[in-house]
């Protein structure tokens, strides 16, 4: 195989981009925006309704935290109170966290990989339109008058039918279920797409550290998903089928479900962090501006997460009285973790150690996520020793730890990857002044915030209370916290207000603004539907630091190469590579516009109306539409394909 | 339980606006950030040791409790050491490089540094970590001789506590000798709740379906708080209540006096009360030996009159709060599941006069 190396300007001559974007464009308007299957769109739409869901969760913590800045307050009653915990936690975990991080993967990934689309672009769009059914039902529940109120984690029996006998539960359970064939369908996509869509010469130890991370969150995905779909699916034959593998006076075990919960719970927390740290990653080279040290280690790291991730879920449960010998594996397990993370986070400092560091908003986030991190981690590793997480599990402590983890250590890269990529996916640059105040609030509301509830959790102020008498030495710290969080919910509004001037307003930023090695930024930004008319030759890991210009590839004549130039783009094509070493195997077809994605998940959508409502005949009518719009996409392929 | 002093309130507050007031004003904030990070660790220190009344695990007055404050302050040191350690390199590292061209070189490569600092560093460590935690934790929850038996069942939300030994049955208060070991089951029988005394030690959850036992010793004379530390719906927050720790001598005077049978109403006022009691719905619900009274689903009443609070430690045992209580409860504590009994003043006053004479 012999792949000419030429470069890009000089390929794009022999088509017209105005002739390419036609032949890539979605129609117009709704028919466009209901039928697309770009993957840049989809990221962009994940994104957007996961930052709706965000802010919409975020301002129920203000209102808890409201009710808790005074003892004995009477801001919300404790029925609210149970509600909006229940909301603000399920919403950040499965409509914010983990579709946020997939709407980067989506937008990021096939351009990293220099590739046109997503392997499965039709699947891309089907896992973005069950997440936000799914949402939109699980927010339905207000229209009830009560959301769910059996916290995040649903422990039964309080959420069996027998002491929660309303439906706002069932919204609950049903959408557990209902989110997980989005994240499981995703995952699916991102591995094939990260194993076989790889620009030729992207060999497996080339691939930028954020694929790596989306990579190995997809595998924790497609083992830790089912185990939750299966822990609120028992419990939603419980409650709507009269099963009961819960119900300890029948026989069943409440454990149960809480083994089957932490076995996804646990993954779950690396779920999330780990793309944030690819996130990190990416930041800290380019904005030291030298190559990540280390990349192997990191890399490793990152695989030995996921499998170590499914040996420490019990230490959620410590408090429940199984044998010591058994829980003290876990607590090993859970120590060990602490070190390939403790190897990402020497790579970042060496990274930063050796090169010149820019301070930039995407470096300030990737900064404050360091010293958070730090403390979350530490604390983490405490939480791991058995005895220790007897006093501090559910108490304050734990709740100041995990809002490290999963707002320090998630939330903050995320922030910094929007000010990243943001050029890239708008055009235009996001302001920097305005980027830094955001950042300071963030960073000092988020201290002031979670800092002193660790010091609650030791003065023994159990998680999830909705209220608390004075005189225990809570009051002033509660108060504190409050004004914290208040801080830093308006940092997150100044980059939102940033976020929407920039969109218009912003300074153009031109192709690669931060100066950046990896291939997202060798196209225009924002880049066009085809991402890129010839796919470039990659040599080095970092492509647009090492190979200036960057070559394109030129057809060999043969089938396996025949998408890589200009032509590829022009027969709505993409080259397939091979695994391992990126050798062009075969050439792709990409799926035009469809509306099936989009009728297949209303189908979903509508047979779980009919499992929450108990109407056989709406279930029947969901399978109905689920049946027919799954043959015709498998009918459709070729009309899509062509 | 009681307030604490206000001047440490006073004090606290003050030196926590110090530190805010601080970080706002730095001309150089990284530098700042750092003085702000070490003047927090300072203060949860100072705010663990100045808050008397807290229920802190760090003012232990049990076995596992100080066994658990030891781990912690070994641990607390080993974290803030880290901290500060790791925390440096990020703060140096990030601005070492700043006036170069193109980075400062350094002459430890990029794999030394990552193994030693991301690797055998912390697993050394860990592994002191977890031998000193091992050891030290080998000693908690074990079987010990002569153990005084107390069960503790979780309801919603309160807590029906009794010794099966005496056969005395009580609710929201555990008394226990200081000194003597307890072997205290912990049972539901309808949500999970979790048991927690953080002065004396760590929780164990009440797991409908399985009983859990958990053993500890106090050590030193005093009133602790206990909390429901699992989420068990409604009035989560209202599930507490108190833990008398007595010498031997008090306890088994405790005991001695809960031992006999209650004598009857002293006072005529005491009598039209109990009448009362018989005649309105309180007896279906609520258990008082020696009387025709044994419901199960409220609290037993027996020993009512000496309790120190009311509504699994919602608010305390007075003449007001109780008559509140009896009239309706849901004031003090919505959707508890005591329903509103309105009765007259005269038979009110009564049946408070009867209930308060239960001792």
């Amino acid at each position: 195989m012999a792949l000419t190396d030429v470069p890009s300007q000089q390929t794009h001559g022999k088509i017209d981009p105005e002739e390419l974007e036609e032949i890539w464009a979605d129609a117009p308007g709704v028919p466009g925006f209901f039928s697309t299957v770009d993957h840049k769109r989809i990221g962009m739409r994940y994104i957007y309704t996961a930052f709706f869901f965000f802010f919409t969760s975020g301002l129920m913590a203000l209102v808890m935290r409201d009710q808790l800045a005074a003892p004995n307050n009477h801001v919300v009653g404790p029925e609210v109170y149970n509600q909006l915990m229940t909301m603000h936690g399920t919403t950040m975990i499965f409509l914010f966290n983990t579709p946020v991080l997939a709407g980067f993967g989506n937008y990021i990934l096939p351009l990293q990989l220099g590739t046109r689309d997503m392997a499965f672009p039709r699947l891309n769009a089907f896992s973005y339109w069950i997440f936000v059914l799914s949402g939109l039902f699980f927010y339905a529940s207000f229209l009830t008058g009560k959301a769910p109120d059996g916290g995040w984690f649903g422990y039964t029996p309080l959420t069996d039918k027998a002491f929660a006998p309303g439906i706002n539960l069932d919204f609950w359970g049903l959408a557990i279920v209902f989110v997980g064939i989005s994240t499981t369908v995703g995952a699916v996509n991102f591995i094939v797409t990260a194993f076989k869509m790889r620009a030729p010469g992207m060999t497996i130890n080339r691939v930028p550290i954020f694929v790596w991370s989306i990579l190995s969150m997809a595998f924790m995905v497609l083992f830790a998903v089912p185990a939750v779909t299966l822990a609120a699916g028992l419990l939603e034959l419980d409650r709507l089928f009269g099963t009961a593998f819960f119900l300890p006076h029948l026989g069943g075990n409440v454990l149960l479900y809480q083994h089957l919960f932490w076995f996804w719970g646990h993954p779950e927390v690396y779920i999330l962090f780990v793309p944030a740290t690819g996130m990190i990653s990416m930041i800290i080279p380019v904005m030291s501006r030298r190559p990540l040290a280390g990349y192997l280690w990191v890399a490793t790291a990152l695989i030995a997460i996921a499998f170590i991730s499914f040996g420490v879920w019990v230490h959620h449960m410590f408090a429940t009285g199984m044998p010591v010998q058994a829980m003290s594996f876990f607590s090993a397990v859970s120590l060990i973790i602490v070190l390939p993370s403790g190897v990402q986070f020497f790579s970042w400092i060496a990274t930063m150690w050796k090169g010149r560091v820019r301070f930039t908003t995407p470096m300030m986030f990737a900064i404050g996520f360091l010293l958070i991190f730090l403390l979350g981690g530490i604390t983490g590793a405490t939480l791991a020793t058995m005895p220790f997480d007897w006093q501090v599990t559910d108490s304050y402590y734990v709740v100041a730890h995990f809002h490290y983890v999963l707002n320090g250590a998630v939330v903050f890269p995320i922030f910094g990857a929007i000010y990243f990529w943001y050029p890239k996916m708008s055009g235009r640059k996001l302001n920097e002044k305005w980027g830094h105040i955001s950042f300071w609030l963030m960073f000092v509301g988020f201290t002031v915030a979670f800092f002193g509830m660790h010091i609650l959790g030791f003065l023994g102020m159990p998680r999830r209370i909705s209220t608390y008498p004075s005189g225990l030495g809570w009051d002033d710290l509660n108060l504190i916290s409050t004004v914290g969080a208040f801080i830093f919910a308006v940092g997150t509004g100044v980059t939102l207000v940033n976020w929407f001037y920039a969109r218009w307003w912003g300074e153009p930023a031109g192709p690669n603004p931060w100066d950046g090695d990896s291939l997202e930024w060798a196209t225009t930004s924002p880049p066009p539907e085809f991402n890129f008319a010839s796919i470039p030759v990659v040599a080095s890991r970092h492509p647009l630091w090492d190979q200036r210009p960057l070559p394109t590839a030129n057809p060999n004549g043969d089938d396996a190469t025949k998408s890589l130039g200009p032509e590829g783009a022009e027969h709505h094509q993409t080259p397939e590579t091979t695994g391992l070493d990126a050798r062009p195997e075969a050439t792709l077809d990409l799926p035009h516009p469809t509306y099936l994605p989009f009728l297949l998940a209303c189908g979903i959508g509508v047979f779980f109306v009919g499992l929450l409502i108990q109407a056989v005949l709406v279930g029947i009518i969901g399978v109905a539409a689920f049946v027919v719009a799954l043959t015709w996409w498998a009918w459709r392929t070729e009309v899509d394909l062509a | 339980m009681s307030d604490p002093t206000a001047s440490n309130a006073r004090r606290r507050r003050s030196e926590l606006s110090v530190a805010e007031g601080d970080t706002t004003r730095g001309r150089r904030p990284m530098r700042r950030r750092v003085w702000f990070g070490l003047a927090i660790v300072l203060l949860t220190t100072l705010a663990a040791c100045s808050t008397k009344q807290s229920p802190s695990i760090v003012d232990p007055k049990g076995t596992e409790a100080h066994t658990i404050s030891g781990i912690w302050w070994l641990m607390c040191g080993l974290a803030s050491g880290v901290y500060l350690v790791v925390g440096g390199f990020i703060l140096v590292a990030a601005f070492r490089g700043r006036r170069t061209e193109t980075g400062k070189p350094s002459r430890v490569r990029d794999s030394t540094f990552i193994v030693v600092g991301g690797l055998i560093v912390p697993a050394a460590i860990l592994l002191v970590l977890g031998v000193q935690v091992v050891h030290a934790s080998n000693t908690l929850r074990q079987p010990e001789k002569d153990p005084l038996h107390i069960e503790v069942v979780g309801k919603r939300w309160w807590w029906a506590v009794s010794y099966p030994d005496q056969k005395i049955t009580t609710a929201d208060e555990v008394h226990v000798p200081v000194g003597r070991p307890l072997e205290i089951g912990l049972d539901s029988d309808n949500v999970i709740h979790s048991f927690w005394i953080p002065q004396l030690g760590g929780k164990v959850d009440m797991i409908p379906g399985q009983h859990n036992v958990w053993r500890v010793t106090a050590t030193k004379p005093g009133l602790y708080r206990g909390e429901c530390a699992e989420y068990c719906g409604l009035e989560h927050a209202r599930m507490n209540f108190v833990v008398v720790a007595q010498t031997a001598a008090d306890f088994d005077a405790w005991l001695v006096r809960h031992q006999l049978p209650p004598s009857g109403p002293s006072d005529q006022l005491a009598a039209t009360g109990q009448m009362i009691f018989m005649r309105e719905p309180c007896a279906g619900c609520h258990t008082i030996r020696g009387t025709t009274a044994d419901g199960t689903i409220g609290p037993d009443l027996t020993d009512i009159g000496s309790r120190l609070t009311l509504g699994a430690n919602t608010v305390p045992n007075s003449e007001g709060y109780l008559s509140g209580w009896i009239v309706n409860s849901q004031t003090m504590k919505p959707g508890n599941l005591m329903p509103p009994i309105p009765m007259s003043s005269s038979d009110l006053q009564a049946l408070v006069a009867y209930l308060r004479s239960l001792k």
